[in-house]
């Protein structure tokens, strides 16, 4: 159960993902974005925040960072590599997963509690969790997810949307859309479900007196499956 | 030898902040502007003396970072 984050300049939630994941139960190592070895891990966590300022778009620079052709060699092996908000957009840069955030339709910075919809409970993420719907953060001004026709096609045919955007009742509708973004997807897996890139915070909700627990079932989980 | 890279959305994709630039100079009076598309410009100055040359690397820079291909066009003056 040994996990790392990687930290970039400007990264800052990743010391909330060490509190979160340790909270339940990791062995974390912070691991910072100039190294080239990873320490051994289960599970590697890309966390959110503002890598290089956003210089260029959203995660490019991190993308070409040195630790990530570690981190990139570990995803082709099958290991599991969580990107958060900052981390997605990363994700997405290095072309581990399909697509890019663009800018909220709206233009407004968001951040506020949102419903998502667990669309697929077969994988190593979200297999043993009972909720279908999850009440989680976001805090981002690149959010809307958007992809080509034939990426969402493949998406949608190999049941790669983890989690969409929804209301508390679980409907995926335009109004509980937050950021514009294509058929309100919040979260998508590689083909292989070991990685998974999701805008929404999990290690913000894993308080039930300050914010909720739905992050807690989330990072329970996660640990579940290494046991 | 310094080459000149455009960036810009391709068609079709969202351009929220083009959009706020159109709806603004609207708003001010310019009620003849149709639309309004934002990119980037970039100056990249290659060590390098052939021009072709130059191109051909500041290409490979464009696919590999400058622009992302998947709603990104660039073309290099």
């Amino acid at each position: 159960m040994n996990s790392s984050v990687i930290i970039f300049p400007g990264s800052n939630c990743d010391r909330d993902m060490d509190v979160a994941l340790k909270k339940f139960g990791f062995k974390n190592e912070m691991v910072w974005h100039d190294d080239e070895q990873l320490p051994k891990s289960d599970l590697i966590v890309l966390p959110g925040g503002f890598s290089y300022g956003d210089y260029l778009r959203c995660g490019s620079i991190a993308g070409k960072s040195k630790i990530i052709k570690s981190v990139i060699d570990f995803a082709k092996k099958g290991g599991l590599v969580l990107g958060i908000c900052n981390g997605f957009q990363i994700l997405t840069e290095t072309g581990l997963l399909p697509g890019v955030l663009q800018q909220n339709k709206n233009i407004e910075f968001i951040c506020k509690n949102v419903f998502v919809k667990v669309n697929s409970k077969n994988n190593k993420y979200f297999n043993s969790i009972d909720k279908d719907v999850l009440e989680l953060h976001i805090a981002h001004n690149e959010g809307n997810y958007f992809c080509t026709s034939d990426e969402l096609k493949m998406l949608k045919d190999n049941d790669l949307v983890a989690v969409s955007y929804c209301n508390e009742k679980g409907e995926v509708n335009e109004k509980s859309n937050p950021n514009g973004a294509l058929q309100n997807i919040a979260g998508i897996f590689n083909k292989e479900k070991n990685i998974l890139g999701m805008m929404p915070h999990p290690e913000r909700m894993i308080d039930k007196y300050l914010s909720g627990e739905d992050g807690s079932i989330f990072f329970k989980n996660l640990l579940n499956n290494f046991k | 030898m310094k080459i000149k890279v455009v960036v810009t959305l391709k068609n079709g994709v969202l351009d929220p902040q083009g959009k706020a630039i159109q709806q603004t100079l609207n708003g001010m009076g310019f009620s003849s502007v149709n639309e309004v598309r934002q990119g980037k410009f970039f100056e990249v100055d290659v060590n390098e003396k052939d021009e072709a040359k130059a191109k051909i690397k500041v290409e490979d820079m464009c696919k590999k970072l400058l622009a992302n291909l998947v709603i990104e066009n660039f073309e290099i003056l």
